[in-house]
């Protein structure tokens, strides 16, 4: 388990930032079909999350995947590939942004099911525990409490008391502020989710997601205590949902973030505006790290520039890389004898 | 040596465990109420306790821990009870364990096996008589292991356990406990994916698998003796992977079918070998193909109206005569 300084860690989270910008530029310019999820506005827990943990340790997300998968260090050109069907994908474009997973680095599969993937994450950390080494990370939403599989999940994991970390990042919109034809919101009849396994003997705790040192000392004491043999966690990480994620499908409000707006420079947008200065975890822990004279705005935007570069390499190789052939429908269906799990 | 089809079970269970340290069982029931069965298994409990979950009426839960545990490295079966629960866990053993290895283009594997008594057991009423092999079957990526005798039981759950690197779902039948079979355990096993002529004869091939397995050899052996007539009988042991060839072999020879399968008369495992013989290129058959099957109703309560439904050796008798043109 090695600790990220505080630099490393706006990186991480510009790195997210920007191939979810890619992302959408992509999906709107038609070089992919299908929906999409994108993580702007949560990178600061995958990536506090992530730098808790170690190589045999297991993550399980959702369809709201990207950050997950590149906070644990996965390569954004062969997700981008991925994303777009592309043969240079990581699963030669059967999984799409769906499912995408890195079994090399712990992420096995990737469910896209609301709820789906907590018993499977559960299952992992029973391995884990017999194995007597590492824990399992299950990221997903608020409205994977509305399902009957993660509160089985939550039951097991109790009973078993396996190591295993719940994380649920709470992007839900208040009923109050949702509109017609936005995208869906948990309507949960519970105000504080960290409530729920509770009664089921898993202590839990709220965490407020746009604070990126709170998320950090968090998740490296919580993934602590799991694998230190303490049972199952739960942590709600309480996300303000980014205005560019409201509508059905994604887009940039104003375009894409600019390093302006951490400091001097204001979106148009005023809901966008707003979000920034309250809720946005990169614009605000750069201003902070900022102030206290931790990172300077020229080291700031050396770290931006390279995540741009990055994701624009990331782009081509994507857009370069061949569809795949009309066998590969026909491949991995079935495991074949001698593949090692 | 002769041993019946839950000393199979419960011996495959013992060796798999003491075999393989990765073998894990989540949850304990695999032979349901029957007190004879219980008292065969118990003491494989007893010796690997370590080894078994306790496990919470959660099928859901319990599959999905299942194959996440398959998938980090472990071997676990995981017990769904009376064959029609599998539906409370339908998500996961439909929709995650046998998309996994597809959608992550080959990298991860889940060899998890789903252990469920299916099947109408008598008294079974509607909710807990279920034959689901057929439905299973429509699912890219699950095995669906249907075996018809003691040997089955004991070679196809102990290759499931040690050696598939898929998914599969075993599927018991709660009739087929008592049934008893010569087991030679040091002999090879037919591989999985094979059909067994359980019975050779020359006039007619009866397609079989679980429970209409003994019910068919029954019906060829007094056909034998009453009529004359040289029955075939080819156990299908596995739906998924279906071993077509066999059938279609045994057909070419005999010229004719008939199809007795628990399932539900439509889309049934009965009505995908209809089919095959039908896209054959066999020889024109000497009679139309005949399907012994349950109609299409739900499973009733009352023990004359669900022996009304029964796939039972008078049926398939029945069906060969009609084949045959038997008076």
């Amino acid at each position: 388990m090695q600790k990220i300084d505080p630099a490393e860690r706006v990186a991480a989270m510009l790195r997210i930032r920007r191939f979810e910008e890619q992302c959408i530029l992509l999906s709107r310019a038609g070089r992919f079909s299908g929906h999409y999820h994108v993580y702007i506005g949560q990178e600061a827990t995958a990536v506090a999350a992530c730098a808790a943990l170690g190589a045999e340790d297991f993550v399980f997300s959702t369809w709201r995947n990207h950050g997950h998968l590149l906070a644990r260090g996965a390569a954004p050109d062969r997700m981008l590939a991925e994303i777009l069907g592309k043969a240079g994908g990581y699963a030669r474009g059967k999984s799409g942004t769906l499912h995408l997973a890195v079994r090399e680095l712990g992420i096995p599969a990737t469910s896209a099911l609301v709820g789906g993937s907590l018993p499977l994450a559960t299952g992992a950390a029973l391995a884990c525990k017999r194995r007597g080494s590492g824990v399992a990370v299950s990221f997903f939403g608020d409205a994977a409490l509305e399902e009957g599989a993660t509160y089985e999940a939550l039951i097991l994991a109790s009973l078993w008391q396996v190591p295993i970390l719940f994380v649920c990042e709470n992007n839900s919109i208040p009923p109050a502020q949702r509109k017609r034809g936005q995208f869906t919101s948990s309507t949960l009849p519970a105000s504080r989710l960290a409530d729920v396994p509770q009664a089921l003997q898993i202590r839990a705790e709220v965490v407020d997601g746009a604070d990126t040192d709170a998320l950090s000392d968090c998740f490296a004491r919580l993934v602590s205590e799991v694998r230190g043999g303490g049972g199952p966690r739960f942590v709600e990480v309480r996300c303000t949902r980014w205005p560019g994620s409201f509508p059905l499908w994604p887009e940039l409000p104003s375009g894409e973030w600019q390093l302006g707006w951490a400091f001097d420079q204001t979106p148009d947008r005023a809901d966008l505006a707003a979000w920034i200065v309250q809720s946005d975890p990169l614009s605000m822990h750069l201003r902070k790290l900022i102030s206290a004279g931790a990172l300077t705005r020229a080291q700031a935007k050396a770290l931006d520039e390279r995540a741009k570069a990055e994701m624009a390499d990331a782009v081509r190789f994507a857009l370069d890389s061949p569809f795949p052939a009309p066998e590969e429908a026909y491949r991995h269906v079935w495991a074949e004898e001698g593949t090692t799990p | 040596m002769r041993i019946s089809f839950a000393e199979g079970l419960a011996r495959a269970l013992s060796e798999s465990l003491a075999t393989d340290p990765r073998v894990v069982l989540i949850g304990s029931g695999f032979v349901g109420l029957n007190t004879e069965a219980r008292a065969l298994l118990d003491p494989v409990l007893l010796e690997f306790s370590d080894r078994i979950l306790v496990a919470p009426i959660s099928e859901l839960g319990l599959a999905g821990a299942g194959i996440g545990a398959a998938m980090a490295g472990q071997r676990p079966a995981v017990d769904l009870s009376t064959g029609s629960f599998i539906f409370q866990a339908f998500a996961q053993v439909v929709n995650e364990a046998a998309n996994i290895h597809y959608v992550s283009g080959g990298q991860t594997i889940a060899p998890v096996t789903f252990c469920s008594l299916a099947g109408m057991r008598g008294a079974g009423a509607a909710q807990h008589s279920h034959r689901t092999q057929a439905m299973l079957g429509q699912v890219p990526g699950l095995q669906v292991l249907v075996p018809g005798g003691a040997d089955d039981a004991y070679h196809l759950l102990k290759w499931s356990l040690l050696e598939s690197q898929n998914p599969t779902v075993f599927i018991s039948h709660a009739l087929l406990l008592g049934e008893k079979a010569e087991l030679n355990p040091h002999a090879p096993m037919l591989p999985v994916g094979r059909a067994h002529v359980r019975r050779e004869g020359r006039d007619v091939s009866i397609i079989a698998s679980s429970i209409t397995v003994p019910r068919a050899l029954v019906a060829a052996e007094a056909l034998e003796r009453e009529r004359g007539v040289s029955v075939e009988v080819v156990d299908l042991r596995s739906i998924v992977p279906l071993d077509r060839n066999t059938v279609l072999k045994s057909v070419a020879k005999t010229g004719r079918a008939v199809i007795a399968d628990e399932c539900n008369h439509s889309y049934g495992v009965a009505a995908e070998i209809a089919a095959t013989l039908a896209e054959s290129e066999l020889a024109p058959l000497k009679a139309p193909v005949r399907r012994v099957t349950v109609p299409d109703v739900p499973v009733p309560y009352s023990p004359p109206l669900e022996a009304e439904l029964t796939v039972t050796t008078e049926k398939i008798i029945a069906a060969v005569s009609r084949v045959l043109n038997l008076r």
